[in-house]
């Protein structure tokens, strides 16, 4: 090896190394720390007898958006808002007795099951507890 | 070049022994454009550059009012709308000039895709083109976030769980464009940031590049107006000051037009977004997304063993590549060849128009 190759070589990987010092903080400041989010199992999603049946509302279960919907013979069901396809929020049509995600006109059950348009799997399923006048929604 | 003793006198010479600014203005007497039937696509380039300093110039005057945080953005929006004098004026011109904008990029590049002006030696010149198209975009998609509306709120968060689907990378892209989990207001200081300082860095870049080869190469001259095609001898028209008062004049048209859209038909600023209200209903995108949005709902939720939204996703990005590399594709030596790619493309804005049209018909105006 010539003095001037092993001198470019030299060069080289030093100004790569430089580049990679400089871009690998810069890659991993971009990337969001992962905050961990509270662990909600539990959350308050109506008053009992807020709803009328064949009607439902959309609640905060932590970070995220709770659907709950009292049926015609007045059970209280609970799902996660958040429509399986692309994540928009759900909601109740009471014309149908579907929950509906108006962004590309996926259809939900009352039990949660995709029945229609692109969404791919079911809503996840809450258990509902009534007690003491509220609606108490806990992760099944 | 003027030697240090024979400089023209008064302030002309000092500026010239300074800068050399007559060489410019020996190259601006040279550039000529070719006169032909087709010569009126031309202008469609020149019309894209002043709608994007259109937008440059308006968003400087938003800047001065805008606040990027999920509790002020669209309060801040709507003191502009409101409250600031002309405030209406220059917002509604931003929106409307940036739909112009993306309408009049896409026809640039479909009247050079139909010219066949790709072909060698502008091949860079289209790929810088089709970067840019792809920028406004982006463009696009970043600033529909920043009034923080329940519209723009869904529609982010369609638009990032749509990479989100991509296998190993996706969770990760999903992520870096929301700056989290969810679309919060660490999304929106984040889209600001790009729409505002990352975007137009690399717009600058590109434009800048993408001019200099306009200028290194000048117009194409699609074959069918060669003067062996014809055999009539070829015919230009100076650029400065002929062709370019000529594209003033569409400019101040295009003052006109934005200035009458403005004053007629003021952009809506909708409802504040709320991360915990439904979806609302006929909610859709851009109307230069809404062939996309369209697509995506008529997408089953299975094709070919993979989830629907990921076999979409796969689709636009085959075909924004198919795009990039139309120069490689077609170099021009296989006439065949070329004419099935002058039919798919076709075909493609033939969808495209089907699908924008069967969203617009569903949801009106």
């Amino acid at each position: 090896m010539t003095r001037r190759r092993l001198l470019d070589w030299f060069l080289g990987t030093s100004l790569g190394a430089m580049c990679l010092s400089v871009l690998y903080p810069v890659a991993r400041y971009l990337t969001p720390p992962e905050v961990p989010e509270a662990q909600t199992s539990r959350a308050l999603a109506a008053r009992d007898g807020e709803l009328k049946p064949n009607d439902a509302r959309v609640f905060r279960f932590g970070n995220h958006p709770g659907i709950l919907v009292r049926g015609q013979d007045g059970a209280y069901r609970a799902f996660s808002a958040t429509c399986t396809h692309l994540s928009c929020t759900v909601q109740y049509r009471a014309d149908l007795k579907q929950i509906w995600c108006a962004c590309h006109n996926g259809f939900y059950d009352l039990n949660g099951q995709n029945v229609s348009g692109p969404p791919p799997r079911p809503l996840e399923q809450y258990a509902v507890h009534v007690a003491n006048g509220e609606v108490v929604v806990s992760k099944a | 070049m003027s030697g240090e003793g024979d400089a023209a006198p008064g302030l002309r010479g000092w500026l010239e022994e300074r800068t050399g600014l007559s060489a410019l203005a020996g190259l601006a007497r040279k550039k000529t454009v070719p006169l032909h039937r087709h010569t009126a696509w031309y202008y469609l380039g020149g019309m894209t550059l002043f709608l994007f300093t259109v937008q440059v110039v308006t968003g400087i005057l938003l800047l001065l009012y805008y606040r990027s945080s999920a509790d002020e953005a669209f309060e801040s929006v709507q003191f502009i709308m409101t409250k600031v004098p002309f405030g209406w004026l220059v917002r509604s011109i931003h929106s409307w000039s940036a739909n112009l904008l993306v309408l009049v990029a896409l026809l640039h590049m479909f009247s050079v895709f139909l010219l066949k002006a790709y072909r060698r030696p502008r091949e860079i010149t289209w790929l810088t083109g089709v970067l840019l198209l792809f920028l406004m975009l982006a463009f696009g998609f970043s600033g529909y976030l920043l009034p923080w509306n329940t519209l723009a709120f869904f529609a982010t968060q369609v638009g990032t769980e749509v990479p989100g689907g991509l296998p190993v990378v996706g969770r990760f892209l999903l992520r870096f464009l929301r700056g989290g989990d969810q679309v919060t207001g660490g999304t929106l200081t984040r889209f600001y940031g790009i729409h505002v300082a990352v975007l137009p860095a690399l717009t600058t870049v590109l434009l800048g590049i993408h001019l200099l080869l306009v200028q290194k190469h000048g117009m194409s001259v699609p074959e069918s107006q060669t003067e062996a095609r014809t055999g009539r001898p070829s015919r230009s028209l100076p650029f400065f000051p002929n062709f370019l008062l000529r594209d003033a004049i569409g400019w101040s048209a295009a003052v006109g037009v934005l200035a009458a859209l403005a004053a007629l038909f003021p952009w809506d600023l909708g409802q504040k977004a709320d991360p915990f209200a439904p979806a609302p209903a006929g909610i859709r995108p851009e109307w230069y997304f809404a062939w996309m949005f369209q697509t995506l709902k008529w997408i089953p939720s299975h094709v070919l063993g993979i989830e629907g939204e990921l076999f979409g996703l796969l689709a636009f990005g085959l075909g924004g590549l198919l795009l990039v590399v139309v120069p490689l594709v077609d170099p021009g030596r296989d006439p065949r060849r070329s004419r099935v790619l002058t039919v798919l493309g076709w075909a493609v804005v033939a969808y495209v128009a089907a699908a924008t049209a069967v969203v617009y018909l569903k949801h009106g105006p």
